[in-house]
């Protein structure tokens, strides 16, 4: 089953902790229950999500990495 | 959640400036409260004409430090001005300049750039950081 993807952020590029500030703010403009998926390139950002997602309660739905690029899917509480 | 981060920013150089800029957003983007409390060279770094300007970096950077950092630079890195402003817009973040600093760079807050949210005293710093920890740089 596809996901059905609300919104998608391009923070390929940008460095810590740019790619979670921008998330932080995207996820406020989609209804709870949405999906976000993020793109990232910030080596640092796989435990980041995962560290955002549990204090703040949006699930983390997927991730993946493609060449080096990261790719977040993520719920909104 | 929870108890406040405390920052006292008292360093003016941009390397300093940018990893108190990169601390806050990471506190704002989990929901944390940030409380950043400006003294001296980083009070300094904030005035609204020099905000933009190149301000160094510690003495330790040395000349592989300055490529390191206008590499990144060019990369497209956030300035630390432009990290708080982000930080800003998520919420929960208050910058306060050192009113002993305000005397000794003879400033008024007309002099201060406007993510600079006000003046207030140590007293008032301690009472807005609570139980949280406070962090010098």
């Amino acid at each position: 089953m596809t996901l059905q993807i609300t919104q998608t952020l391009d923070a390929r590029g940008l460095s810590c902790p740019m790619p979670i500030v921008k998330t932080a703010q995207a996820i406020k403009t989609i209804p709870s229950g949405g999906l976000i998926e993020v793109l990232a390139t910030d080596p640092g950002s796989v435990k980041d999500f995962a560290a955002w997602s549990r204090t703040t309660g949006n699930e983390l739905v997927e991730q993946t990495t493609d060449s080096g690029v990261f790719r977040f899917v993520l719920r909104r509480k | 959640m929870g108890e406040p981060l405390n920052v006292v920013l008292f360093s003016g150089t941009d390397d300093k400036l940018q990893a108190a800029a990169v601390l806050t957003a990471g506190a704002a983007a989990l929901g944390k409260p940030v409380n950043l409390f400006l003294q001296y060279w980083a009070l300094d770094a904030f005035r609204a004409d020099r905000i933009e300007q190149d301000h160094g970096l510690a003495p330790e950077a040395g000349a592989e430090g300055r490529v390191a950092v206008d590499g990144l630079r060019a990369a497209g890195q956030a300035s630390w001005a432009d990290t708080l402003r982000q930080a800003k817009e998520l919420g929960g973040v208050d910058i306060e300049a050192c009113s002993l600093s305000m005397d000794l760079l003879h400033l008024t807050p007309a002099d201060l750039d406007p993510l600079v949210d006000g003046v207030e005293g140590v007293t008032a710093f301690y009472l807005n950081a609570g139980e949280g920890q406070v962090v010098f740089i």
